[in-house]
């Protein structure tokens, strides 16, 4: 309080037009400097660092709080009036520009996400997953080569693989052989370009935290390296690649920019992603949100919230899937290998 | 010989994961010993002379074993002793090929099997591998198996056939010991038993292929005081059925199970080698080296 007044006092003699934002910083540096001297009037200099420190960080830790709390409220304030049961029954058949924002629904863009998602988890898992065990399990010296590509395959921009499809596979293809338009096939390959990495990088750390024991073992038991991987690492990480395709999900449901040039959009059901443009949320989203109208920006808003809970929900599922693995992660640092599993299992055997 | 395994083997082995147990509530106290059944595509049976002549092991440019020759005669217990870092675990993980698996790490000299080189251009590591099996210092059954796929793993690993799975499971675990403990829990995941019997489990595991060499790492290092005698009877019991080597850093351990013993010693900077090998009676007893004799007594290492 005496800091706020202090700074009105300095501000109204000094300055005037310096806007709020300078006010509140110095407000700020002000509030601190004078908790520091109160605190150090009362309790000494240690405690004062410490407390200063203590407000300090938890102020920026509100700070960063501030724009994702206010994303996430402002799109729930937005959405959710426009969005009624309707919209996971409905398309935009028949739905005029001038409609109020409740009528029609976005089922065409959900479909169009779940099966240009799927088909892209149903081709990058696999790949992903080999490579993966291609990077942890095996000796080749293009091990390196391959793990710094896919370091610089994930920290690509989007829009670059939606490109890449565009311009090697639509482009001069989709002349002659109608797979090649724009459909939802097109759009599933330009995501699990994105995606093969993501995947790829979640799941080795996941196969790294399989013990090395097990692996002597299957091999001392006459086993090759092949069937180790395959009857020995992959069940015991099982949890974790779950885990992994989930987050490659998450992650790749709200790519918009990959979709732009591949599915195109489109305002009907179209179910068949062979064939014909196809609608996603991201790329429903991103264009009603540009058109003029209030209804129509309110339905954006609308796809945007059913976008945001359904990736805040994937998540909730990896994390689920998640813990039995991070459990056993904290009681390998402290015990033997074989606690992995007889731990996970005694927490749920007790009441 | 491990490549004739019938083609659906794997998958059967997959198949019965819900581990039925076979009726033996009307089976009074004692438990009548299981026979094996019979193993396609499986080791030859019965248990093995194994011999090291002259065996050498680097990892990389170290040379960590120098010109160990020893025998360890079929149907006995040979145990290993000396201090750490002296190459025993080297020498045991050379005596099935598992050696070669860390990276930089290189062989000299011969490893006989019955009189067949194990390093010989005729053998490959996972038949050797399927013959002599191995035992870790550290419990490690699989955690993603029940404790009959544990058992069977080996099976379903190294592609080797079996008629009758269920009597194979309890002929292993009878061996191992472990039978009576857990033959109403032959679906609970195998990291559900205790260390003690994890460690037993492992030795069920191996002997399910019926090797002809069990190699055992410090298998009781980990384990309670009861635990390790559990194990130890157990290797009193498998004696006759397979040839046995363990490398035990407790010497009361050594003197308990086995018949005949080595004892390694590595210098500072200098690589491993056997002071000096015989019965474990005179080992024990009158061993002729003067380091020996310091150390079964306990005055060093």
């Amino acid at each position: 309080m005496s800091s706020l007044s202090l700074c009105w006092l300095i501000f109204s003699v000094l300055t005037d037009g310096v806007g709020w934002f300078g006010f509140f910083l110095v407000a700020y540096v002000a509030f601190l400097v004078l908790f520091y001297i109160a605190t150090y009037d009362r309790l000494g200099r240690l405690a004062a660092v410490d407390r200063t420190v203590t407000v300090a960080v938890t102020s920026a830790m509100i700070l960063v709080a501030i724009p994702l709390v206010s994303v996430v409220a402002y799109v729930l304030v937005k959405g959710l009036p426009a969005l009624r049961p309707g919209f996971f029954t409905h398309t935009q058949r028949g739905v005029l520009p001038s409609e109020p924002a409740s009528a029609g629904g976005g089922l065409h863009a959900i479909v169009g996400t779940i099966e240009q998602v799927g088909i892209a988890l149903l081709i990058s898992l696999p790949l992903g997953v080999m490579t993966a065990v291609f990077l942890n399990e095996s000796r080749s010296k293009l091990r390196r080569s391959v793990r710094i590509f896919t370091d610089a395959m994930s920290g690509m921009p989007s829009i670059v693989s939606g490109l890449f499809i565009y311009a090697t596979l639509i482009i001069p293809l989709a002349r002659d052989n109608a797979i090649f338009g724009f459909d939802g096939i097109m759009a599933s390959l330009a995501l699990s370009v994105t995606m093969m990495p993501t995947i790829c990088r979640s799941v080795e750390v996941v196969l790294r935290l399989v013990p090395a024991g097990l692996r002597e073992a299957g091999l001392a038991l006459g086993s090759s390296r092949a069937r180790v991987v395959w009857s020995v690492v992959l069940p015991t990480a099982s949890s974790g690649l779950a885990t992994g395709a989930i987050l490659g999900i998450a992650r790749e449901a709200g790519e918009t920019a990959p979709l732009l040039f591949t599915a195109f959009g489109y305002n009907l059901m179209n179910a068949n992603p062979l064939k014909g443009p196809q609608e996603s949320l991201p790329l429903f989203i991103y264009r009603f949100i540009r058109q003029p109208l209030e209804s129509s920006i309110q339905r954006g808003f609308a796809g945007a919230l059913v976008l945001m809970v359904l990736i805040l929900s994937l998540f909730a599922i990896a994390r689920i899937l998640g813990r039995d693995r991070t459990r056993a992660r904290r009681v390998r640092r402290f015990g033997p290998a074989r606690a992995v599993a007889s731990v996970v299992h005694h927490d749920r055997e007790r009441p | 010989m491990t490549d004739v395994a019938s083609p659906s083997a794997p998958d059967a082995a997959m198949s019965h994961a819900d581990g039925k147990t076979p009726p033996t509530a009307e089976i009074p106290v004692v438990v009548a010993p299981v026979r094996a059944p019979e193993l396609i595509g499986g080791p030859p049976p019965g248990a093995a002379t194994i011999e090291a002549i002259d065996a050498c092991a680097w990892f990389g440019d170290h040379l960590v074993l120098e010109g160990v020759s020893l025998v360890m005669p079929a149907g006995q217990v040979t145990a290993l002793i000396g201090p750490s870092g002296c190459g025993k675990s080297t020498f045991l993980r050379l005596l099935n090929r598992m050696h070669e698996l860390i990276p930089g790490a290189a062989m000299d000299g011969e490893v006989l099997l019955d009189g067949s080189d194990i390093y010989g251009s005729k053998m490959r590591a996972q038949q050797v591998r399927t013959r002599i099996g191995m035992v870790f210092q550290k419990p490690n059954p699989f955690p993603a198996m029940s404790v009959r796929d544990n058992v069977l793993s080996g099976l379903k690993l190294a592609r080797i056939g079996c008629s009758d799975k269920d009597s194979l499971v309890e002929a292993s675990l009878q061996r191992a010991g472990l039978w009576k403990e857990v033959r109403d829990r032959l679906g609970q995941p195998g990291g559900a038993l205790s260390g003690g019997q994890q460690q037993r489990l492992c030795i069920a595991r191996s002997l399910a292929v019926s090797p002809n060499v069990l190699l055992m790492d410090e298998p009781c290092s980990a384990l309670d005081p009861t635990s390790t005698r559990r194990i130890e009877e157990t290797i009193a019991e498998l004696r006759d059925l397979v040839t046995i080597v363990i490398v035990t850093h407790n010497m009361q351990q050594a003197y308990r199970v086995s018949d005949t013993c080595a004892f390694f010693l590595a210098g500072e900077n200098s690589p491993g080698f056997i002071v000096e090998q015989g019965p474990t009676s005179k080992i024990f007893g009158s061993p002729d080296d003067a380091r020996t004799l310091d150390y079964v007594e306990g005055r060093f290492g």
